[in-house]
């Protein structure tokens, strides 16, 4: 559920990376003062171990499908929130560059939905509650409980951030309640299956090293007193809420500036004055329009077309599909004739 | 006062699980000497080692360094004077290429760039390896990766070298290679390996280090000859021995 | 399994890359990191139903592979598996869609088609853009401009520290793999899959902890060190970014395919 760059806006693109790098500099500044100085080799090798464990898969009986460990709950529980974090963001950006899942654009917001909302949502506010209450030694049932169930709210969290996000965007016309009706159901199954494995892990290591899992007395005495975990989980909470209440009226309105000016003059349009400058940005605005209007004809019938969507007709349209045909006949020829590459040359 | 004196006075640790694994163990390293310590898997060797640079603590008694005890007060300078060679290369390169790997140490010593670069490549120079300085570790062979470890140690001009099994794993060139790199150094030289035969080659004096204790001290052809110890100590004459 | 060998022969195709010398080598990594991301924002900026507008663009990722001597095939191998995921979503708008928005010889497309082919064109250019950054730069370079961009230094250190270990760590995955295939014909299972990524996971923490007393055995107290030569931006750096701003801005605000367009409607009445 890696988000793709295609299906951004600049707008929700932007505010995603924003609410991820302050994340990312409230760990960095916390981790500064960590006193574990092992910090740095053991998140570097448990990066490389979660990016590789992603891609070995189990066999789930009967169903012939696969699944694997995702690994934001498991860092925060071997490692606690804040260098989780890092570790997932560390995860994440590679897989963007390797694999190309998910796109730069949208690695904010990838950081955020896998590695904000699990490891300061899920973790703090669904694991370590439930560990807690356990006493000093929860029992094992106790710990692969709350190991799946933070699983599963943190990958519920994170596909409703995917929805909204999309949404928000506006470059897929999928409907919001189709959308959640499809990711939701679909997400809880591989939170479950995401939580299995990552419970059965948790297990194992629970055999061999107790000290290693959070609730065992020696690690959960690591403290995250002075973090503002709870500022955070805040945070992310309101974005999400934000997102959704933003686009329950962004789909029944279709042009959020035209209805609250509608509202508030009485008439549709703010007629703009004349001087020059103001309709020079007038027209630069509307060529450039960040934020693509929300309205979908399809949501409600009979609304005319878009207002900033430029008059529609027959010559401006074969002229665009013709001239898109020639550039792309033209880039084509370019790589063609661009890719009689000299042999790969030596070294830097 | 000489600072390639390395001693050792009841040394015993328990690791924190319980497990023993130094029981007293008590000698003196001098200036220059070159020194192996031999035993069979358990006893403690690499155990041993990592106290002689403070990274491990004794749970009783005390390692000296040049006649300085290892306190945390005076930890970097004794990591300075004692370079440490680790079993596993991997382990020791870390950093993105060669060149970065080697300078890692150096560059806790506040170095201005020029000099670090010099010191560097003249490591890498004594190793054979300035070739490979823009290579990132992961593209190495396993006799590369030693050499590169040793030069990440060499920069750091110490004084005392101590390696856990500098020849495991290296296919024979490259282990005949390295005997020839140690033999050319000055350096007290503290070694811990199952390789008897470049005990022979480099080390004119041998540890025996069994169940944590050093259970003899002498030369090879001395020890080497004691089949009895030996087999005590699970060790077996060496190679190029037996065939006499 | 097939994914870690993709890994495996990943790493290796970018250090090839990545190492080679050319002109956009001995370009400071700040300038294309900043060009591509500029790059990205106005690919995403335009309006959902902008097609050809779009195309224009994709002459940066086809001039930079070249000064970069990146096999554009390399980048369509991935691009085959990157857009099945945009497909998926995208494939809905046609349906909620409708109705109609361009008429082209006399047949009319709905924007859910428009919306959908944009989306397309969009992931191919945006994903050609990071890999192609990735596939110059290289991982040591590209963190080294992100550090100088103000990145936080424990990511970067975080990043470098994990692209070293990623194949060490993916090969010993694949071995304990590999063993347990041969001597099963079975599919594996949670309780094996748990006990495997165990002992690597056990295994992974006992080499952090190898790492963590070599890294104190040459003086590290908790700080990385910076070493390497510090990034020096030159002009050539600055015309090459300006270039590509200009570029970019001039071809959102243009519609540099209409007007070929209507260029060759021209001709040819």
């Amino acid at each position: 559920m890696h988000m793709a760059d295609a299906l951004l806006s600049p707008a929700v693109g932007t505010t995603m990376w924003v609410a991820s790098a302050v994340t990312l500099a409230c760990c960095s500044k916390r981790l500064r003062k960590d006193p574990r100085d092992s910090l740095v080799p053991l998140m570097g090798v448990l990066g490389a171990f979660v990016f590789a464990a992603q891609m070995i898969n189990f066999t789930i009986p009967g169903t012939g499908s696969s699944g694997h460990i995702g690994g934001g709950i498991l860092l925060s529980i071997l490692l606690d929130g804040p260098a989780a974090f890092v570790v997932i963001a560390s995860v994440l950006t590679v897989q963007a560059l390797f694999f190309a899942d998910g796109g730069l654009l949208a690695l904010g917001a990838n950081i955020f939905n896998l590695g904000v909302l699990p490891c300061f949502i899920a973790y703090p506010l669904i694991y370590r509650p439930l560990v807690k209450a356990g006493g000093a030694t929860p029992s094992r049932s106790r710990l692969m409980f709350a190991t799946v169930f933070a699983t599963v709210i943190g990958l519920q969290l994170g596909a409703l951030g995917v929805v909204f996000e999309t949404h928000l965007s506006g470059i897929s016309s999928l409907p919001l309640d189709t959308f959640l009706l499809l990711m939701q159901p679909i997400h809880l199954a591989i939170g479950l299956v995401e939580g299995a494995a990552t419970a059965a892990l948790v297990a194992f290591i629970l055999q061999a090293r107790p000290d290693l899992i959070d609730g065992i007395p020696a690690v959960t005495a690591r403290s995250s007193v002075g973090f503002p975990t709870r500022i955070v989980a805040l945070f992310a909470v309101l974005s999400l809420a934000t997102g959704g209440v933003f686009s329950g009226f962004a789909s029944a309105h279709p042009d959020g500036l035209e209805w609250s000016i509608e509202q508030v003059t009485g008439k549709p349009e703010v007629e703009s004055e004349t001087t020059p400058v103001h309709q020079w940005l007038a027209q630069l605005q509307e060529r450039i329009a960040p934020m693509p209007d929300y309205a979908f004809p399809a949501q409600e019938s009979g609304k005319p077309a878009e207002a900033n969507w430029p008059a529609i007709d027959a010559g401006t349209s074969t002229a665009g599909v013709l001239g898109g045909l020639g550039t792309l006949v033209f880039v084509s020829a370019l790589a063609w004739l661009l890719r009689r590459r000299r042999a790969p040359s030596g070294t830097a | 006062m000489s600072h390639h004196r390395v001693a050792a006075r009841n040394l015993a640790y328990v690791y924190p699980d319980g497990h023993p694994a130094l029981d007293g163990v008590n000698f003196e390293i001098g200036h220059g000497e070159s020194v192996a310590v031999i035993g069979g898997n358990g006893a403690g060797k690499s155990t041993l080692l990592l106290h002689l640079n403070g990274v491990l603590r004794p749970t009783r008694g005390e390692v000296r360094i040049g006649d300085f005890p290892i306190t945390p007060q005076n930890l970097a300078e004794i990591r300075r004077t004692v370079g440490t060679i680790f079993q596993d290369a991997d382990d020791q390169l870390f950093m993105p290429s060669v060149f970065e790997d080697v300078a890692f140490g150096l560059a806790h010593q506040g170095l201005a760039a020029d000099e670090l670069a010099a010191r560097v490549m003249q490591a890498l120079e004594t190793v054979g390896a300035a070739h490979l300085r823009d290579r990132p570790p992961y593209r190495l062979s396993g006799g590369e990766k030693r050499a590169v470890a040793i030069a990440g140690v060499l920069a750091m001009q110490p004084a005392i070298l101590v390696m856990d099994e500098p020849s495991s794993g290296l296919d024979p060139r490259a282990r005949r290679r390295l005997i020839q790199l140690l033999a050319g150094f000055d350096h007290t030289k503290i070694i811990a390996t199952h390789d008897l035969d470049l005990v022979i080659d480099l080390c004119p004096r041998v540890l025996i280090l069994h169940a944590g204790r050093i259970v003899a001290d002498g030369t090879p052809d001395a020890l080497f000859a004691d089949r009895a110890l030996l087999e005590r100590c699970n060790l077996e004459m060496p190679l190029s021995q037996s065939r006499r | 399994m097939s994914r870690i060998e993709t890994l495996l022969g990943e790493i290796h195709a970018l250090d090839a890359s990545a190492g080679q010398s050319t002109w956009l080598s001995r370009r400071d990594p700040r300038a294309l990191v900043l060009a591509t991301l500029a790059f990205i924002l106005t690919v995403v900026s335009f309006h959902r139903y902008t097609v050809a507008a779009l195309l224009p663009l994709a002459l940066f990722p086809v001039v930079l592979a070249h000064l970069g001597n990146i096999p554009l095939r390399r980048i369509g191998s991935k691009l085959k598996i990157a857009l099945p995921f945009a497909l998926m979503i995208g494939m809905f708008n046609p349906l909620s869609d409708p109705l109609p928005r361009v008429e082209v010889l006399g047949h009319a497309i709905s924007g859910g088609w428009l919306s959908l082919a944009s989306i397309l064109v969009r992931t191919i250019l945006t994903v050609a853009a990071a890999l192609i950054l990735i596939a110059c730069l290289g991982m040591p370079r590209l963190c080294a401009a992100l550090d100088r961009l103000g990145m936080p230094r424990i990511l970067t250190n975080q990043l470098l520290f994990m692209h070293r270990y990623l194949l060490l760590l993916a090969s010993e995955m694949q071995s304990m793999n590999l063993a347990r295939e041969l001597r099963s014909n079975k599919p594996m299972g949670l309780r094996i899959y748990a006990s495997l990524l165990g002992q690597l996971l056990l295994r992974v923490l006992e080499r952090a902890q190898r790492i963590h007393q070599a890294m104190l055995s040459r003086g590290f107290t908790g700080l990385m060190p910076v070493i390497g030569r510090p990034l020096a931006w030159q002009r050539q750096d600055t015309v090459f970014l300006a270039i590509c701003l200009v570029t970019f801005v001039w071809m959102r605000s243009a519609d540099l395919s209409a007007l070929l367009g209507h260029a060759l409607m021209k001709v040819l009445a």
